[in-house]
């Protein structure tokens, strides 16, 4: 096995053997969609007419809550010099754990999303898109915030820098993957707004690890 | 942090690096990892393959022991053993034996990393110099919490891996019985009286 998918299937692993991040990110997910409804009463005509936005706003705060643990834990326990004095260069190291940050955490999100759904009375025939997007959408979630959680490795309360750092990158694929939900159920095509959400994500796939390379290569001097 | 130094090692010496806490050992050391660049001056490997960087070339133990805990010791092993070794013959099930047994951790194989003691961690840490071959190695006061037993493993694997043509640099502070061991002792610690010149 190459070096590259060796360290995506130990964070996997970790991943499984620890299990809390991912409870967190669910659980949290979880309340935050049940509690709008709640604050909003039960008026299911508004309910589906926001849910596909909620959905998403909440699913970027709950990938949120992962991202800080991406690269901490390697740093503090002394595994990033380690992983650095690989073969496989720094990018490629920023990549794997991003990869297994969007296994991990942003498909299970996802998946759960549709669930949340019914309880936002979201119209039948925009579950597939809402699925669709939001797995083409997810990886510039983990790749772009594997960047936020490079650059405050190194600071106490990264947690809440990572996200004003984040957040506003975040915005495009929000936009489009919203737009993409939207299209679909209205009488234009899906394919263009979808087409941009898609180019979103690889753009990040490729520039978001060699921008976390140079912030860990700065934190680890 | 270290200023005014210059040495030379040939293939086969090993370099102790000794000094008070805070003369800048580590940063020597990460430096020579290339982690860190100097200010001034240049950091040379005669003879290296020019298509690889110095470190690929070495094993880094520093401070930190680089374990995690939810992982047992073999599969922290075999994860380093994968990572570090390109060819991959380091990941075998002999070649792992080979690198607990150097370090005496056959017996816990199977545990956890996170229910071993200070000195067994740190033997496992140094159990990775094993797995993948390579002719560097930078260890970061290796001793610290290893009992007499596991230094004296130690001392045998660093002479070993010298006298098959190896580099090593090491900081530490307890003396270590290496042949063709040379030592430089870093200077005075910043802020500390430092004897004035008489005008």
């Amino acid at each position: 096995m190459s070096p590259f998918l060796t360290l995506v299937a130990r964070d996997l692993r970790l991943a499984v053997r620890q299990g809390g991040a991912l409870g967190t990110a669910l659980g949290f997910y979880m309340l935050v969609v049940t509690l709008l409804p709640l604050g909003l009463g039960a008026d299911l005509n508004l309910l589906s007419r926001i849910a596909a936005g909620v959905l998403w706003i909440a699913l970027l705060l709950s990938a949120l809550l992962s991202l800080p643990r991406v690269f901490a834990s390697d740093y503090e326990d002394g595994s990033l010099d380690i992983l650095a004095t690989g073969a496989l260069p720094l990018e490629l190291v920023a990549a794997a754990k991003a990869l297994a940050h969007w296994i991990s955490t942003s498909i299970p999100l996802a998946l759960l999303a549709p669930v949340l759904g019914i309880l936002l009375n979201l119209e039948l025939d925009a579950y597939p898109m809402l699925v669709a997007t939001m797995l083409v959408g997810t990886p510039a979630v983990s790749f772009l915030g594997a960047v936020g959680a490079a650059l405050t490795l190194r600071s106490h309360r990264g947690g809440l820098l990572i996200a004003l750092l984040v957040l506003p990158f975040y915005v495009p694929t929000l936009i489009f993957g919203i737009a993409s939900i939207s299209a679909f159920q209205g009488p234009g095509g899906v394919t263009s707004p979808f087409l941009i959400l898609t180019a979103i994500s690889l753009a990040s796939v490729v520039l978001g690890p060699i921008a976390a390379a140079a912030a860990l290569r700065l934190q680890m001097q | 942090m270290v200023d005014g130094l210059s040495f030379r090692l040939a293939s086969g010496e090993a370099l102790l690096l000794t000094g008070p806490n805070g003369s800048g050992k580590t940063t020597l050391l990460r430096a020579l990892a290339g982690f860190l660049a100097p200010a001034s001056g240049a950091i040379r490997l005669a003879d290296a393959p020019p298509e690889r960087e110095r470190a690929e070339l070495a094993h880094f133990v520093g401070h930190l022991d680089g374990l995690k805990s939810h992982l047992t010791v073999a599969e922290n092993l075999r994860f380093w053993a994968a990572y570090l070794d390109e060819d991959g013959d380091g990941a075998d099930g002999e070649g792992l034996e080979a690198a607990l047994d150097r370090f005496d951790l056959a017996p816990l194989a199977d545990i956890p990393a996170g229910y071993l003691s200070a000195g067994q961690k740190r033997r496992l840490a140094l159990a990775r110099l094993g797995v993948a071959a390579r002719p560097i190695w930078l260890l970061d006061e290796p001793t610290v919490s290893l009992d007499a037993a596991s230094v004296a493993l130690l001392v045998k694997a660093i002479a070993e891996h010298v006298a098959g043509g190896g580099l090593a640099a090491i900081a530490t502070h307890v003396p270590m019985a290496l042949e063709r061991a040379r030592e430089i002792r870093l200077g005075v610690v910043l802020g500390a009286a430092a004897p004035e010149p008489a005008r």
